[in-house]
Parts: C-alpha cells; structure tokens; sequence
C-alpha cells in the first residue's frame, strides 16, 4: 500500500492548489491556483518539492489528518494557524517527518487567511489541463474537481525524503502599505469622482468575499455611462464595479469575461497579499505607473527565486549574524 | 467618438487590443484574425490570447516582453489586420434544440415582446449558421453571432439566480449557450442537450471561438431520449463537414 493522507476533519474550505493553471482562458477556464502563491512556495521548497507544486490550501482554519501506509515530510506556512502532530506542538515554516499513523491537526487562523500545507512528493493526483489546481465551480481539477472532505485518502507521489529537516530563515516578502493599481481598462466608463474616490477612500473586506473575488464596502463609485459593457476579459486583480457601485477585486478563481467595467487593476506584485485579507479588513488603493508595477513585480520574484539559499538544515549553526549576511548577499546578486 | 483600434493596460502582465465599440460579426471576425496574426508572430513573452466580443486580451510576462515592446509588435501587426479578413478554420455544428415550454421560459413573452409568433421566432433563430464570437464566462461557455435583427430584445433588469447548463437564451445582437447552470440575465428560449463542456469526454469542449454553430428546433418528446445519450457521453451534436 502506498502513503496517503486521510482527511479526519477537512477545515471551512482546503482545496488542492498549485501554481495554477494556465493557456486555457481562450476555452473559458480560469486559472485557479494558490492565492497566496508566496506561501505556497514556502511550504513547498521546505519538502525538496517545485515551489509551485500542489498543496491543500486552507480557508481560515485548517483541519486533521492522518498519515496513512507510510512516512511523510510536510510544511506548513502562510497564514498563522498553529499546527500539533500527535498532540505535541509543530512549528510553522519548517519541515516535520511524520511516522506512519501521526495525526496532523491544524487550528485557526490568528492572521491571515490561506495557510498551505506541502508534502514531499506532492500528491498523486491526476492533472486537468495541465494543472491540480481545484475549481470547484466547474469541478476541474485537485481531488475529484472539489473541497477536500472527511474520508477522503490523498495518495501521496513520493517518500519522505531523507536527511535533516529544513526551516526558513526568512525575510517576508515585499509589502507595501497600499494596495497598488494600475487604472484602466475601462476608467474611462467612470466619472472622474470615482477615480478620485477609489483612491482615497477606504474599503472594508466583507465576508462575501471567496476565490472567485474580494468583495470591497466602501465609498460608492459612479459609472460615467451606466455599468454595462461589451463582455471582454477579466485579468487577474481586475476591479469590477456592477450595478451596485461597490467594487469587486476579481482573483484566482474568477469567471474569465465579464460585462461589468473595470475601474482599475490591481498589479500583480500585491495579489498574494490580497489573498490573506480578513474578512473586516481594511484597505487603500494607490495608483501607480506601469514601470513601478513592474518594478515591484521584479521585487518579487527576486525575492521568490532568493528562497531557496534561505533553507538551512535544521540544527546547524543559523545566528542573526548568519542570517544578515544572507539577507544582504540575496540582495546584491539580485538575479532573477 | 472614440478612435480603434485602443490598446489598453489591464494591470501589468495584460493588453487589451481593442478594435470596435459595439459588437458584430464584422469586428468580431477581426478579432479573431487578429488572434491568429498574434499566434503565429509567436513573440517571446506573449503568454496567451483570449480571443472576445470585440477586444483581443493578450497575458503576457512584463519582465521578459516590456509593455512598450508589446505595444509596438501589436502595432506593427494591426497594420496587416484587413478591414474584412476571410474566415478561416473552425468546425460546423448542427446544434438540437428544444424552444420554448419548460425549456424556453421567456420564448412567449420574447414573441409578445416583438410581436410575433412563437414559431416566428423559432424559425428565424434557426435559419441562421451563428460564428462563435468568444467562450468566456464559465468553461465551454459560447457567445455566438449575429443575431437576426428582428430579434433584437434586451436582458432582463434582474438576472434569475441560475440557469440549467444547456439553456439557448438571447440579448442584442447575441445568442448564448450555457456550458454549466450559472446565474443570466438573458431571455431563455430553448435548451439543447448538447453539453459543451464534459470533462469525461475525450474532447472537453466542444466549441472554439471561430467555429460555425446552426440550432435544429426538435420536438419537446425528444429531450429525454437525447439527454441520455448526452449524460452518456455521446456529444449529440451533428459534426458537418
């Protein structure tokens, strides 16, 4: 018998998800994916998997498991849920060996939203269209195109590898203290007081808010010339305003054409972020050029493509010394 | 007025090349040969097109292919895009569709609304061979055109919370097909057994943008006979050649 992770307890909402799903908006099918893909990476190159491997992302909670029919190496990272193997409390951003028949129990999250749990040699789970991103509006993809539930057995791909345990000495990603946009396109289907207002108003997470889009309540923002347009495509990070004047950051999991205006699309830097937005949360937009988003976007993956040298063997020596001189050289090279 | 075609950011890793204000076969049609230009271009960085209404949306990778550059390969293309290019590829389809009753609400009031008969508009959605102008929305989702003028009518002011996958349904100038049950707003005259997304299909999806799609009225007491064979697997569709 092969390993496999049996779901006790299945959390509010874990889904498989991966890096996403790609090349296949001209059929109508979304992305998906991770929507915290800088955590994702995290729990991931903890195990020795692909960065942008599948992993069960949880939804404010977590939930239990069982490792069944073998070892297995497993990571937790992003939102800050704590996690208990066999009762005994495990640590975040670092990798644990499971024995056969350990219980994984992970709890609510303190902060954040999205937690993702990683294990090594990911899970044997057949690709849709390249991808086991779940979405489980259509039903594609993850473990039979749906949320995990009690009962469930995950076969696990791989092993337990070998050799000592890895953590992160981790810088966090890049933050900004606003959500960053690039306006358009369709900014010119709103009054100029919109504009205005989507930028300096204040807009409130409501709970509405799933994989598809972060729901905002805030000010209101007027359409110039109604709030129909011809259906064309949604980008990642589009801000849709419907009919009722509150706008809607459209995600991972959105549908791929819509018929509402877009006032503005916020830049690909600051989607993971978005992805670990409460509920109740506040925000701020900023408008800003195309060359500072892709500024930051380069930021980002740099800080992406610096993780790997931040993985240290758990028990070597790994002073705040060692870690500056890290952080300081992952700087200079800045390759990537 | 506005001039096209406009080429408009939508965040920083997608273009949108817009190159009509309303929609039409004519700018349609323009769109998707513009697609075609762009894919066989085969720009290093340009990640995908999704091929709409009246816009091409290109995803590209902002650290490899700058928007600047983009913009003026895009350019340099549109200067070859003709004002009526031929139709090229796709695939026909005789669609089945049962109008009207349980399976058409709003067939009836739509007649009443264009004063005309129900079979009137029946024959005349159904005298036309439909381009698919784009698959959007949900997977498989087909928005096809142009529709027969006189039956120009248009969407409800309140959508109705979910439609049955498989729901014909017309607005403006556009007929639709539900891939997957799904909130719409449109005016639902028939419904065809045809599923265009299956995942247990060998084929998923059954239409491309592009394609050439004709609807074949049948009588209500087919439906259940051919959605057997549909949830069997069988596409129930008539491929012509």
């Amino acid at each position: 018998m092969s390993a496999a992770l049996r779901v006790l307890a299945p959390g509010p909402l874990t889904t498989l998800q991966d890096g996403g799903r790609f090349g296949w908006l001209r059929l109508g099918v979304p992305p998906s994916g991770a929507l915290d893909p800088c955590a994702l990476a995290v729990a991931n190159l903890l195990v020795g998997n692909r960065r942008d491997a599948g992993a069960l992302e949880f939804t404010l909670a977590g939930g239990a498991f069982a490792v069944e029919g073998g070892a297995a190496r497993v990571a937790l990272a992003g939102a800050d849920m704590d996690m208990t193997i066999d009762g005994c409390a495990a640590a975040r951003e670092r990798s644990h060996t499971l024995a056969p028949g350990a219980t994984l129990r992970i709890g609510s999250a303190r902060s954040g939203v999205r937690a993702y749990l990683a294990i090594a040699g990911g899970f044997a789970v057949t690709p849709v269209f390249g991808s086991v991103a779940t979405h489980v509006r259509s039903g594609i993809g993850g473990f039979h195109g749906r949320a995990l539930e009690a009962g469930d057995a995950l076969p696990l791909a791989g092993a337990a590898p070998q050799g000592p345990e890895l953590r992160l000495t981790a810088a966090p990603p890049p933050t900004h203290p606003r959500v960053r946009v690039v306006l358009g396109s369709q900014d010119d289907h709103f009054t100029p007081g919109a504009i205005e207002t989507l930028l300096q108003g204040e807009y409130t997470v409501t709970a509405r808010s799933d994989r598809m889009g972060c729901r905002l309540a805030g000010p209101r923002l007027e359409h110039a010339k109604g709030f129909n347009i011809v259906s064309d495509a949604i980008a990642p990070g589009s801000i849709q305003v419907p009919g009722g004047s509150q706008p809607i950051i459209l995600l991972a999991d959105r549908q791929t054409t819509g018929g509402y205006p877009k006032i503005a699309t916020v830049i690909g830097a600051d989607l993971p972020a978005l992805g670990q937005m409460r509920p109740g949360e506040r925000l701020r937009f900023e408008a800003v050029t195309l060359e500072a988003a892709v500024e930051a976007r380069r930021l980002l993956a740099d800080w992406l493509d610096g993780l790997p040298a931040r993985l240290v063997p758990l028990g070597l020596l790994d002073s705040e010394m060692l870690l500056g001189a890290n952080l300081i050289s992952g700087v200079i090279s800045g390759e990537g | 007025m506005t001039d096209y075609p406009r080429l408009l950011p939508a965040g920083d890793a997608g273009l949108v090349v817009e190159l009509g204000e309303h929609v039409s076969l004519a700018v349609n049609a323009r769109v998707r040969a513009l697609d075609r230009l762009v894919t066989e271009a085969a720009i290093a960085g340009l990640l995908e097109t999704l091929p709409t209404n009246r816009s091409l949306f290109i995803r590209y990778e902002p650290l490899t292919l700058p928007h600047r550059e983009l913009c003026s390969r895009i350019t340099a293309l549109l200067a070859h895009l003709p004002e009526a290019p031929e139709e090229r590829g796709g695939r026909s389809w005789i669609v089945p569709c049962v109008y009207g009753g349980a399976h058409g609400i709003d067939l009836a009031p739509v007649a009443a609304m264009l004063s005309m008969s129900e079979a009137d508009v029946v024959a005349r959605h159904a005298a036309r061979d439909y381009r698919v102008f784009m698959i959007g929305f949900q997977p498989g989702f087909a928005y096809l055109g142009e529709l027969d003028p006189a039956l120009a009518v248009s969407r409800h002011a309140e959508p109705r919370a979910l439609v049955p996958s498989g729901t014909v349904s017309i607005a403006g100038v556009q007929t639709v097909i539900n891939s997957v049950a799904a909130p719409s707003g449109w005016q639902l005259i028939g419904r065809t057994p045809v599923r265009l997304f299956d995942l247990g299909r060998g084929e998923p999806f059954l239409l491309a943008p592009g394609d050439r799609v004709r609807f074949r009225p049948v009588p209500h007491d087919a439906w259940t006979a051919l959605e057997a064979r549909a949830q069997a697997g069988e596409i129930v569709a008539e491929a012509v050649p």
